[in-house]
């Protein structure tokens, strides 16, 4: 969590887009991945599954970005496009500057290196016919490393920092448990000192209180070695526990951006909203307090035909014409949080004009309590009034407007001296 | 229904001394044990505990602590002999509306099953036919227990899947359960296992397999289901949020055995088990300041084969050595009731578990 000062010239980061930005390890533009679906004698392809559509995001020396979203919004398969598992149909990949994304095979390999993964299931990760030794040692030999003190020594160190008996380099991986098992995984990729770990699940496949054993080491190695994040869970508990930063996904698209304790304490997208209210609380007194669930209608629509402009449209209980028909850009509203929404919550609206609710609006709306819509009606009017005294016209103006991106971005830079253009202008 | 349970009674007769409980459903001692190459696995060893009507009872605990065996056994789904000598091996007693299943004739068993006891599965894709459609499977859970044609038990599935919030239930009866979605798909176990109104319904980790958002749906669904109909409801998940969210009491489970038991604020507020206190410090929890580091429980849970002795909990309880003579590794805990209707088997005393519960755990959750 240290923000990991070893960059030499400079000391506060200017928050910029200079590729070469020493803060920046992985940056990640319009990155899209689509799976053909292929249909009869001559397999032509009639459609795709757009698994990730489009996003933008960066990841910082030294933090950790969680990724959270339902099962389908593609946070697995932008885990593998970053790690360049998968080959992206568009957008780019840069890591330390460099861009990554159609590099072959042989290209990659002095990268893979620098970038791990960690995957979720302990089971189907480790070949049943390695010892541990061989697993934990494979990475050295495949990239042609001879450790200081030679590779089982090097091996032993790696299996007792995760926690594991060193003299246990013999075994086979079924002779572990789950959680064993995934710190095998761990030693596997910390192996060559990583820069980035992208981690998909670590600990969804595990018991909670061995559960809590891998987040506390996970914690532990990024402060002893100094690694980068990229954490992808569905549990927004272990996400909140672990991320300095989260992004929410939803089909594929970013729908929220944000510093982990402005999007917990004030989530600004209702699909943020809505997720976090659905986590069942572990708290019996709490039982009767139901009343602040936001309970959404339906399922997530097909990632193969998505929805037309904002994805969430047909189960957000605030959606209006405009979220049919415009697609709304991830806009850094607040310093430190990106949002895609024309409604967001706990902020002035973003397109006050257009006021009638969509008929699947109305009856979402009847799921959402009373309190919640007026409570968030009342926010989101007191943080217009605020902008309006503190922002001057610039924000106002481009809020009647119909949502110009680049006065929005420009004002909110210019107010607090974040990334200014790092959002795509409206496409 | 009524003419069943009674000649149920008659078939339950109890085998040994013990009185025909008056809760609604009541468990004695039951144990399964299952032989393999390796020894036998005491899946569950001795549990006990009742139930009443329109009551919710979460039983929590990590894989392998016997949850699922429980329900099994309860369901009489245990006793399939084409394993041969492979067959559970089950002992004690469950009473169910005054009937004792385990000594029942398995007939009887048959027809009470999906009648006065039904059972949501975890993964619906699984627990659903892929090969008939949703309505079919439906229809045939109602005809097996009424002798009505299948116009009438048709139009009683529509009504039971309309009930359970499919859209279009005249329509969707008729599709097969890949055309439905994960969220769906558990909402039409719902409605065929309540198909027959049964008065015990037994839900085995019945949100495990959805998303949160999901989730959220069914459980409200579950807890109106359960108002309407006014069934008892065993909840078996190993999410302590979901237990929150429904059971009015709590059982938690660690090595086929109870450890703690009592109404779910009890448990929630004034655990008083060591391995309660380390599942709930296990958790990352939203509704708190973020935590600077959770506690998890050191270790990992027992072999089933080879049982720790005295305590199971023992080769990971940070306070094993506090009870005198070595007692935590030699005789095994009873359970003692702590306070009313609140039970824990701890070898410490009272007075000590209070002490560090307020002291050491309660102030870091």
């Amino acid at each position: 969590m240290s923000e990991k000062s070893k960059d030499t010239a400079v000391t506060i980061p200017a928050q910029g887009e200079s590729a070469g930005d020493p803060e920046i390890l992985l940056k990640v533009t319009g990155l899209q991945k689509h799976f053909p679906i292929k249909k009869g004698l001559l397999q032509r392809q009639v459609g795709a599954v757009h698994a990730v559509d489009g996003i933008d995001f960066e990841v910082r020396a030294g933090e950790t970005l969680g990724v959270v979203g339902e099962s389908g919004c593609g946070k697995s398969t932008m885990g593998r496009l970053i790690t360049r598992l998968l080959e992206p149909t568009g957008g780019t990949v840069e890591f330390e500057g460099k861009d990554i994304t159609h590099l072959g095979m042989g290209g990659m390999r002095p990268l893979r290196r620098d970038v791990q993964m960690i995957f979720q299931d302990p089971y189907s990760s480790l070949n049943p016919r390695h010892t541990i030794g061989t697993i934990v040692g494979a990475p050295f030999k495949l990239q042609g490393v001879t450790p200081e003190g030679g590779l089982k020594k090097e091996v032993q160190r790696l299996l007792s920092v995760v926690g594991l008996n060193p003299e246990h380099y013999n075994r086979y991986p079924h002779e572990f448990s789950g959680g064993q098992r995934q710190r095998i995984g761990i030693a596997r990729a910390l192996a060559l000192n990583p820069k980035l770990v992208v981690a998909d699940e670590p600990v969804s496949a595990l018991d909670v209180s061995i559960q809590a054993q891998v987040v506390n080491l996970l914690d532990d190695l990024q402060q002893e070695l100094g690694l980068t994040y990229v954490i992808i869970a569905h549990d927004l508990s272990v996400v909140r526990h672990v991320s300095d930063r989260i992004a929410v996904m939803y089909l594929g698209k970013i729908v929220e951006l944000a510093d982990r304790d402005s999007l917990y304490k004030a989530p600004m997208h209702p699909y943020t909203k809505a997720l976090m209210s659905a986590v069942p609380i572990p708290d019996p007194r709490r039982k009767d307090a139901k009343s602040e669930r936001i309970l959404l209608r339906g399922d997530v629509p097909s990632p193969i035909s998505p929805p037309s402009g904002c994805r969430f449209h047909t189960r957000c209980w605030k959606a209006t014409e405009i979220c049919r028909t415009t697609e709304p850009p991830l806009l850094e509203l607040k310093p430190g949080q990106r949002v895609a929404c024309h409604h967001p919550e706990n902020f002035e609206d973003q397109a006050p004009q257009d006021t009638v609710l969509l008929s699947v609006a109305r009856e979402a709306a009847e799921l959402v309590a009373d309190e919640v819509l007026a409570e968030s009606a009342e926010t989101s009017a007191a943080v217009a009034a605020e902008v309006a005294d503190a922002g001057g016209a610039e924000a106002v103006s481009a809020s009647t407007g119909t949502a110009s991106t680049g006065t929005v971005s420009g004002g909110s830079a210019a107010a607090d001296g974040a990334d200014a253009g790092q959002e795509s202008t409206e496409k | 229904m009524s003419d069943l349970t009674k000649s149920g009674a008659a078939v339950g007769e109890p085998t040994g001394a013990s009185p025909a409980p008056t809760a609604f459903l009541e468990v004695r001692d039951l144990k399964v044990h299952f032989p393999t190459d390796d020894g036998l696995v005491k899946s569950v060893d001795g549990l006990s505990f009742q139930l009443e009507k329109g009551k919710t009872l979460g039983i929590v605990g990590e894989s392998g602590s016997g949850k699922s065996v429980t329900s099994l056994g309860i369901m009489g789904l245990h006793t399939a002999g084409q394993y041969g000598k492979r067959k559970a091996q089950l002992s004690g007693e469950i009473w169910l509306d005054g009937t004792e299943l385990l000594s029942a004739d398995p007939d009887h068993v048959r027809k009470l099953r999906g009648r006065e006891m039904s059972m949501i599965f975890q993964d619906p894709l699984s627990a659903l036919h892929p090969y008939y459609t949703i309505g079919h499977q439906i229809v045939e859970a109602y005809r097996v227990h009424h002798p009505v044609d299948k116009k009438t038990a048709k139009r009683r599935a529509v009504e039971m899947l309309d009930r359970v919030g499919i859209p279009q239930p005249d329509k969707r009866v008729d599709s097969y359960p890949h055309e439905f979605s994960g969220g769906m798909r558990q909402r039409a176990m719902i409605a065929m296992s309540l198909v027959n109104n049964p008065e015990l319904l037994i839900a085995d980790e019945p949100t495990t397999a959805l998303d949160v958002t999901v989730q959220a749906q069914i459980l409200d669904l579950i807890r109106d289901l359960q108002k309407e109909f006014g069934s008892a409801v065993i909840v078996i998940t190993h999410d302590l949020g979901v237990v929150a969210e429904l059971a009015d009491d709590i059982l938690v489970m660690y090595g086929g055995r109870c450890i703690e038991r009592g109404p779910a604020d009890k448990v929630f507020y004034e655990p008083r088990h060591p391995y309660t206190w380390g599942l709930l410090g296990s958790m990352p929890r939203l509704d708190r300041e973020q935590q600077e580091r959770l506690i998890p429980v050191k270790g990992s849970p027992p072999s089933l084969i080879n049982v720790p002795s005295g305590c199971a909990f023992n080769p990971r309880c940070p306070y094993a050595d506090i009870p005198k003579d070595n007692v935590t590794r030699t005789v095994r805990p009873e359970l003692t009731e702590v306070d009313t209707r609140h039970w824990a088997a701890c070898h410490m005393t009272q007075e000590q578990r209070e002490r560090i519960w307020t002291e050491e755990i309660a102030p870091k959750l």
